[in-house]
């Protein structure tokens, strides 16, 4: 297990503002790097627990794949859906240019 | 004229002898007089309510069953979704977005008989514990409108004090019921994970997310619980067992129950003394009923706020992805290519607390981190799970305060993140675990504030739990009537 990282740094805070599609102000760039450097500083506690070999939880619930015929059904009324779009263009969603966009 | 429970109303409206229309226009009628000082409701849907309501009379006219919940006037948080309605989350992001479909739980309350009067306020994407984070500005405290409800779901909570509505929905990922039910005097129950369906509701943390009850009495929120818990074909994390019925055993006591009082609650970081001493009265209560109290340790508790802090928002980093201006909710003009139009529209939309949380777990799952924060908090939820179930071999219930202190002052803990975190620390650990638990009004603090204990219980506890509620309900002191509508009220 790999020890916990020391203080989020700013740089840092953009690289994941970045990842999440957020664009931040400087002011909240300061504000945010204290206010999650505070947050995962509690969250320290947990590096003192002796975790070795205890399996991790992702769900309360011991989950198993639910299966069905495939059978059609109802489904949303796509005038109603569409109706809810930003923009729509032949019956689609029309979003801006995406060819030629650095991701 | 006392505000009528929703056992009440529904026999009332069944037998013919109180009108579901006459019933509405009472709660429309307080709705008017006080929700400009309350904001309990994002939306209130009074003509879709007459029209819920008259069918509902028709029903009984006509000799049909007009169902168990026959009349009775519920708030719908805001985060569920409703056909026809718009559902907001209290989000810029999604303001003016009418979904296509209705969630389980709300064709189950249709079914049911229940009149829908409105959508609740909530923190933001239910995240936050006091209903300040909402973009439409804060809900306030029924029993002193200078102290916040509590959250996420402030709005159903202040709603069903309030006489707004008898019954409401909310959603519970760290506490969203249970916190906000103990700051305004209500009963507030978080069923087992996957007892309910989740089929629309917003998602935010989708293996802590639980819909559950808001009521002014343990038997209705029962009644509530029982209509909408039940597998549910839309929601794959939906037991497909026949749920346990939450109203079977209300009269039965707690002769021989065996009480674990959670040292880990009652010691928990930031709790004051005067909920301490409620949560000890309760167990002398129960005492006094014959069962058998006794102090219990689960260790691991003490980790679950920094393991929450993790997970939850790990998991809301993902499931607010989908906020891209695409397909509904807000889109930023003038984008020049969709990566910049993803990024205005996010930054835009989202307030600072969501901001917060999406970074946060964008942080958790990152690459070279992923270990040592989420993984971590993934094994510490192992630890909780197992210290619940040593504790469950000797205790049937387990009882501890529901947040540390009472209704708190607008403002108050708005500053530091991390002084709002700490009132879920008692709630917690229940949602980690997937496991019920339920919040019953029990005195009040120092300051005359109502004060919650809550009892939790093991997976599908929900029958035991909801009995030794009813007992502690019986066991409570009276309640001050809300100073809003106290002039209107006798109880």
């Amino acid at each position: 297990m790999s020890p916990m990282p020391t203080r989020i740094s700013s740089d840092e805070v953009a690289h994941v503002a970045r990842l999440a599609r957020l664009s931040l102000t400087q002011e909240e760039l300061d504000r945010f790097t204290a206010q999650l450097g505070a947050v995962l500083e509690h969250a320290r506690d947990v590096e003192a627990l002796d975790t070795a070999g205890v399996p991790p939880t992702a769900h309360p619930l011991p989950l198993e794949n639910v299966f069905r015929e495939d059978e059609a059904g109802p489904c949303l009324d796509r005038a109603e859906v569409l109706a809810q779009a930003p923009a729509v263009e032949d019956e689609r969603f029309r979003v801006p240019r995406i060819l030629g966009v650095t991701p | 004229m006392s505000l009528a429970s929703a056992v009440e109303v529904a026999a009332g409206v069944k037998d013919g002898t109180v009108s579901a229309r006459a019933v509405l226009e009472e709660h429309l009628g307080r709705i008017e007089r006080h929700e400009g000082q309350v904001h309990a409701f994002n939306t209130v849907t009074a003509d879709r309510a007459r029209a819920a309501a008259d069918a509902v009379d028709a029903a009984v006219t006509s000799g049909r069953d007009p169902g168990p919940l026959a009349g009775v006037p519920v708030a719908l948080k805001d985060n569920l979704c409703t056909r026809g309605v718009p559902t907001t989350c209290s989000s810029r992001i999604l303001e003016g977005w009418i979904p296509p479909y209705d969630a389980t739980v709300v064709s189950r309350l249709q079914a049911a008989g229940a009149v829908i009067v409105g959508k609740t306020n909530l923190d933001e994407f239910a995240m936050g514990s006091s209903t300040e984070n909402s973009a439409f500005g804060p809900t306030r405290n029924p029993h002193d409108l200078d102290r916040v409800p509590g959250g996420s779901s402030g709005g159903s909570a202040a709603a069903v004090a309030a006489g707004f509505a008898a019954l409401g929905l909310g959603s519970d990922t760290g506490g969203s019921i249970r916190q906000p039910a103990a700051l305004c005097g209500v009963v507030g129950a978080k069923p087992t994970y996957g007892l309910v369906s989740r089929y629309g509701l917003v998602a935010f943390a989708s293996s802590l997310d639980q819909i559950g009850p808001f009521a002014r009495s343990v038997a209705d929120a029962a009644l509530l619980l029982d209509v909408i818990a039940g597998p549910d074909p839309a929601d794959s994390t939906s037991f497909r067992e026949p749920p346990p019925r939450a109203s079977e055993r209300l009269g039965a006591g707690v002769e021989g129950l065996r009480v674990g009082i959670v040292t880990e609650l009652t010691d928990a970081e930031g709790i004051s003394a005067d909920v301490v001493e409620r949560t000890r009265e309760a167990a002398d209560a129960l005492s006094a009923a014959g069962a058998k109290v006794d102090e219990v340790s689960v260790p691991a508790a003490v980790y679950g706020l920094s393991a929450y802090y993790l997970i939850a928002p790990a998991e809301a980093s993902s499931n607010l992805a989908r906020y891209d201006g695409v397909r509904y909710g807000l889109r930023a003009s003038g984008s020049k290519d969709i990566t910049d139009m993803y990024l205005r529209t996010r930054s835009a939309g989202f307030g600072a607390e969501v901001k917060r949380r999406i970074m946060l777990g964008t942080y958790a799952l990152s690459a070279g981190y992923y270990d040592a924060y989420y993984g971590k908090a993934q094994q510490v939820r192992t630890l909780i799970i197992r210290d619940f179930e040593t504790a469950y071999r000797d205790f049937d219930v387990l009882l501890g305060p529901t947040a540390p202190g009472t209704a708190f002052p607008l403002g108050a803990k708005t500053q530091d993140p991390l002084t709002m975190y700490l009132n879920d620390v008692c709630t917690i650990p229940s949602n980690l675990a997937g496991h019920p638990a339920i919040s019953v009004p029990f005195g009040t603090g120092a300051d005359g504030l109502p004060a919650g204990v809550q009892i939790l219980a093991p997976a599908l506890g929900e029958v035991v739990m909801f009995q030794v509620a009813a007992v502690l309900e019986a066991a409570a002191p009276d309640l001050p009537v809300p100073q809003l509508i106290r002039s209107e009220v006798a109880r």
